[in-house]
């Protein structure tokens, strides 16, 4: 018997869809594995990571909490890499978006009015899009790759965060301790469900994606980032700018990752702290593949994901697990979602080697 | 038959040798044996089996059933160096070379063990004079014209002392004199013992030239014959199965008006090693066929993209459609004009072979054909333009949602050469419109793009292939180092005189014996 | 002065010791024609490896000797999906990176926090104690000296060697390669441990030599400055170095001017930290921008999938 891999020619559907869900099963058997080996009780520390998060009202809605900031800014990412333009600095713009959202509700600290909100989404949207637009420049203008610029400017921009915080931002009232004032209540995302965190900025996440969607499926823009993406070469045959995607899918992505900081902001964390997330703009690299790059794939991916970070808050608490846990069982989803890819484009054929033995020509030329 | 003389056996013999493809049986059970000094030529059309076939005997691939005879003895080769150290050399279509290393570095790499340098360089100068193939150990591939780059190949294949050398269509890039500088070459190994396989789908070459065929149709053998007897029509209709078609041409046109005129246009080329164009400048009357001749690498690619408006140029006059000015207009605008244009390559370039065929015809036709207005796709539209091309074309898909990487070669041209043609354009410049595509399916292109000239279209086509340009056009131009040479008839041009225009660049003038005046006659016998 | 600068010169090059080993490697991976971007993940687990193996068994040698094989081990999985399973080489990488940033913080859990001996320094009587060039040259530890002799090796590997020409031409065409009979896929797989070996090695020097210490994510982004070291270094390991010292000093000069009260301009601190990340995107646009980019060519099958048909 040998194993032998030879090209599909037409992909089925369910492959494509089917994978991700193995993936997500062998990252869990490696986890049973990995806790066995840290000498954890692996049943109950997988408990713990995937279903406690499940088991209450606040637990679901925590999930909602986490979701969203990953699939608004999977979304944007996705569109990039449907494009072959490789922004990984997604936490940068996020970064630059809380910044400049929370420069509207420092500026109006205190004051009432409707338009402080969406006053602050438009700067958030503008501030990941400004600093998306610096890699854009450079790749376009000079053909610097994307991803080492965008990846520099996450570091950047998360000092640039340390400066205000530790200097002309600092709360005044604060004991010292670097973070902003609170917003006041204008320039906070009303909660939707009593008694939990889960605020507006979940609907944002879920019509971005949406709408995501129906531009890569029915616009001739969707169609022209899938054309730049796969054959460069076909795009400029059809007339499609290279440089213009490039902006495009860079800008969208800033403005959506951008969003997705001020909300931060202006839902949970409600002022401006020196870490702002757990490494939403890295993890949702992750969320986008696990997705299939398809926006309504990534809602549910966002959701999974959003259960490994609640899961290793919970194992933290209850089973001494470090949180670089979550970290690991990331990594590893997204190697075994690349690697089922492989079944994606090859069929697998078991191939008797009996029948070509069986004849006797020992010399001949044998794969 | 030479190989049977003195009872030796063959230097090679193949035995029942199959090989599988998903999809495909490449070769179903060829048979054939080369005898020392023989020219073996293996004759078949594009997809017949010919390049898997010679892959298999110098060890590339492998195959499924059969045996491959060395001298009489049955030998494995599951590796080119294994094939190299039995005394086979091969030159490869496309050619096995590295663009950013020397010809030295290429010829090291391509022989068996750790050559010394020092000495390698001095024997390559040595090997490539005495064989009138003079190399340069020191320059970089990039810098070589395509005839010198198959002259590292050669000389990588005759430092190893072959007994056996496989040449895989190694005049499709050449010049008709650097083809009978090579043959001389060729003729020189065979005198020398050394057995030749040669593998073609041009006739006239092969009855020049080889003293055997096998001809191969569908990965069989369909036939054997010595090509000095054989006529070329009875190798012809052997390759292909059938009767040979012929295509209902028009008759001789009174000169039409002026539809598409190129005029001094100058462009740089936007690649590293690409070639700039220089004033040239040639008109396309209505319902004429324009061909543009030269070997690949003149500045066809360029040219292609100033034509389609993938590159613009500054002076707008410098390309007149109707006598409007499309210089300095993108894609997009020159199409709305009635501009289509079938680039080279299929895959990647005329259509994403990820994509269904549907999501191809967007590509191009979007706005033409109204397939999207305002920004949004109409997939109802977009299915039934496929789905006509399909049937108007007889594209072989299962239907519009196919990908096009599912389609053979000749379907996925059809399906481009369709979805241009079916968008009535005024002036269409479409290149290699038959390149590694079955016999079938290049007449049907070949006669949609005689029926689109006899609705009044002006079109221009650009191929390296003189016999399909001397088929298909009124007349023709050659690019040469990216200047077009001035225009000519095809029904007064020799193949002689289209041949020292391409050559020019060369410089190898008339101290090659002219190519026989016969030649140029024998292409209504070439099977395009 | 003399001895400021003396000493200037010496932190230079040891900061930019990791990033040369890492770099070096990548480099060789990529003149292969693949495309590593888990340099950081890799470097962390040399570093976290390295510094624990160290400290169980107070070998320098093993832990270092660890933390190589650590990298390559990382490597290892790259390779599997990139070569073997075909897999997105940006996305691999990038998985890559994630890894063995969990990975490390997740071994080196219970090491944050515990001191550990530097490595000794050479000490070779007679040079070592020459004024000024013996601190200069000869009072480093070996793994600097490891660094160096390791680059002058790659480019005497690359330039002179049958094997090192047969790895330049699967990076310049894996085609061209394959069907004149050179093993592209074995040649690859061993770049990329190579390469994943030297950014285990960098990343100890970091742990062991640096700042001889544990802590999370402790490499801050050096990997991914190795990574546009290559491109610097136009793929030629002595710009390759010459960009590493370059970097180094930009390192340098950041810690000076913070520890100087920001040179007196009351910036700051964090404007300073910024420097290498700024001054790697400058290089780069430098590097892509100039008339001389046509100069500075990528390997021409720099992360394309290649699968040969037999």
């Amino acid at each position: 018997m040998s194993l032998k891999f030879e090209p599909r020619r037409e992909i089925p559907a369910w492959l494509v869809y089917g994978t991700p869900l193995l993936a997500v099963a062998l990252t869990i058997l490696s986890g049973y594995f990995l806790f066995m080996i840290l000498g954890l009780n692996p049943g109950a520390t997988l408990y713990i990571f995937l279903v406690s998060p499940l088991e209450t009202q606040f637990g679901l809605a925590e999930l909602a909490v986490k979701a969203g900031p990953l699939i608004l800014i999977a979304t944007g990412l996705a569109i990039g890499f449907r494009a072959n333009v490789w922004n990984i600095g997604a936490e940068g713009q996020l970064t630059m978006g809380a910044i400049f959202g929370a420069g509207i509700a420092l500026a109006f600290w205190g004051e009432e009015g409707f338009w402080i909100l969406p006053l602050m989404f438009v700067a958030g949207a503008l501030g990941g899009m400004m600093w998306a637009a610096i890699p854009a420049f450079l790749k376009t203008r000079f053909e610097v790759s994307e991803i080492l610029t965008s990846l520099m400017l996450t570091y950047v921009a998360t000092l640039v965060l340390s400066i205000l915080v530790h200097g002309p931002w600092r709360d005044p009232e604060g004991f010292n301790f670097p973070q902003s004032r609170l917003f006041t209540e204008a320039a906070i995302l009303p909660v939707i469900l009593e008694g939990t965190r889960l605020h507006a900025g979940a609907f944002v996440s879920l019509f971005a994606a949406v709408a995501a969607w129906v531009l890569l499926t029915h616009t001739v823009t969707g169609f022209q980032v899938k054309v730049v993406g796969q054959a460069p070469m076909a795009a400029r045959f059809a007339g499609f700018s290279q440089k213009g995607t490039v902006w495009f899918s860079l800008l969208l992505a800033g403005a959506l990752a951008g969003l997705a900081g001020m909300i931060e902001v202006a839902g949970p964390i409600g002022q401006l702290t020196p870490q702002l997330t757990p490494g939403y703009g890295f993890t949702a690299i992750i969320v986008a593949f696990l997705g299939r790059l398809n926006p309504l794939g990534i809602i549910l991916a966002g959701l999974v994901m959003a259960i490994s970070y609640i899961g290793g808050e919970n194992a933290q608490v209850y089973a001494q697990l470090p949180q670089a846990a979550t970290g690991v069982f990331q990594g590893m989803l997204l190697f075994y979602l690349l690697a089922s890819d492989f079944l994606v484009r090859y069929r697998v054929r078991f191939q008797s080697t009996k029948a070509r033995d069986a004849k006797p020509r020992p010399e001949v030329a044998a794969a | 038959m030479r190989n049977d003389a003195g009872g030796a056996p063959p230097r090679l013999e193949l035995r029942g040798i199959t090989k599988r493809f998903p999809g495909v049986v490449a070769n179903d059970a060829v048979g054939f044996s080369v005898g020392p000094g023989e020219i073996h030529a293996l004759l078949g059309e594009n997809g017949a089996g010919k390049s898997t076939l010679v892959k298999i005997i110098y060890g590339v691939l492998h195959a499924d059933e059969g045996e491959v005879l060395w001298n009489g003895q049955a030998v494995s080769l599951a590796n080119p160096h294994e094939a190299r150290r039995l005394g086979i050399g091969m030159v490869f279509q496309h050619f096995s070379l590295f663009d950013g290393m020397t010809v030295l570095e290429n010829i090291a790499l391509g022989l068996e063990g750790k050559p010394d340098m020092r000495s390698l360089s001095g024997r390559i100068v040595e090997v490539s004079k005495a064989y009138g193939l003079p190399l340069d150990p020191r320059r970089e591939i990039h810098t070589l014209s395509v005839g010198e780059r198959q002259r590292v190949e050669i000389v990588r294949c005759l430092l190893q002392d072959p007994k056996l050398l496989i040449m895989d269509e190694p005049t499709s890039v050449l010049t008709p004199q650097e083809v009978e500088r090579l043959f001389g070459t060729l003729r020189m190994l065979s005198a020398e013992g050394c057995s030749i396989l040669y593998i073609s789908h041009k006739l006239q070459e092969i009855k020049d030239l080889c003293d055997h065929a096998t001809i191969l149709r569908g990965g069989k053998v369909v036939g054997e014959c010595d090509p000095k007897v054989e006529s070329t029509r009875g190798m012809a209709q052997l390759m292909i199965g059938a009767e040979l078609k012929t295509l209902s041409r028009r008759g001789a046109r009174p000169k039409a008006a002026t539809r598409f005129s190129v005029e001094a246009l100058d462009l740089a080329s936007d690649e590293p090693f690409g070639t700039s164009l220089k004033r040239v400048g040639f008109e396309v009357g209505a319902g004429e066929i324009f061909g543009i001749a030269g070997v690949a690498g003149n500045g066809q690619n360029e040219l292609m993209r100033a034509l389609s408006g993938e590159l613009t140029v500054a002076t707008a006059s410098s390309i007149r459609l109707d006598g409007k000015p499309v210089g300095n207009l993108g894609v997009e605008p020159r199409r709305a004009l009635g501009l289509c244009c079938v680039p080279e390559e299929r895959n990647g370039h005329a259509a994403v072979p990820d994509m269904s065929l549907a999501s191809n015809a967007l590509i191009s036709a979007r706005n033409r054909m109204k397939l999207a207005a305002k920004g949004w796709i109409s997939r109802d539209a977009t299915r039934a333009f496929a789905e006509r091309i399909i049937q108007e074309f007889g594209v072989k898909a299962r239907g519009p949602e196919s990908a096009a990487r599912s389609l053979s070669g000749g379907n996925l041209q059809k399906y481009i050469v369709g979805r241009e043609i079916l968008q009535t354009p005024e002036v269409l410049v479409i290149a290699q419109p038959t390149w590694g595509v079955d016999a079938g399916a290049a007449a049907a292109i070949h006669q949609a793009l005689f029926n689109l000239a006899q609705n009044g279209a002006a079109i221009v086509v650009v191929s390296q292939d003189l016999d399909e340009l001397l088929t298909l056009c009124d007349r023709l131009a050659v690019l040469n180092v990216g200047t077009l040479s001035k225009a000519i008839a095809t029904a007064d041009a020799s193949l002689e005189e289209i041949g020292l225009l391409m050559g020019g660049l060369h410089g190898m003038t008339p101290e090659v014996p002219a190519v026989h005046g016969e030649l140029g006659q024998g292409s209504g016998q070439h099977v395009a | 002065m003399m001895d400021f600068l003396v000493l200037i010169t010496v932190s230079v090059v040891i900061a930019a010791t990791p990033m040369l080993f890492a770099a070096v490697g990548e480099l060789v991976v990529e003149r292969s024609g693949v495309l590593n971007l888990g340099v950081e993940g890799m470097m962390l687990i040399g570093a976290v490896v390295g510094f624990g193996v160290t400290m169980t068994t107070g070998s320098a040698v093993l832990g270092i000797a660890s933390a190589a094989l650590a990298g390559a081990a990382l490597a290892l999985i790259f390779a599997v999906l990139v070569l073997t399973l075909m897999a997105n080489q940006v996305a691999t990488g990038l998985a890559l990176t994630i890894f063995g940033i969990g990975l490390s913080a997740l071994i080196g859990a219970g090491f944050v926090g515990m001191p550990i001996a530097a490595l000794p320094k050479l000490f070779i009587p007679g040079v070592s104690d020459l004024p000024v060039i013996g601190p200069l040259l000869f009072q480093y530890d070996a793994m600097v000296y490891l660094s160096i002799a390791l680059t002058v090796a790659v480019g005497w590997f690359l330039k002179s060697t049958h094997a090192g020409m047969v790895l330049r031409a699967v990076g310049e065409s894996a085609e061209s390669a394959h069907s004149i009979g050179h093993p592209v896929i074995r040649v690859r797989y061993l770049a990329t441990l190579f390469g994943g070996a030297l950014a285990g090695l960098g990343g100890a020097f970091l742990s062991l030599s640096v700042t001889p210490m544990w802590a999370e994510n402790m490499t801050s982004g050096r990997g991914w400055i190795a990574l546009a070291l290559v491109v610097f270094g136009s793929w030629r390991p002595g710009r390759v170095l010459l960009g590493a010292y370059i970097f180094g000093g930009v390192t340098i000069l950041q810690l000076h001017a913070q520890g100087s009260g920001g040179l007196g301009m009351g910036l700051p601190s964090q404007v300073f930290t910024m420097l290498p990340y700024l001054a790697t995107i400058a290089v780069l646009t430098i590097i892509s921008a100039g008339p001389w980019r046509g100069r500075f060519q990528a390997p021409a099958c720099l992360g394309q999938p290649f699968r040969p048909s037999v």
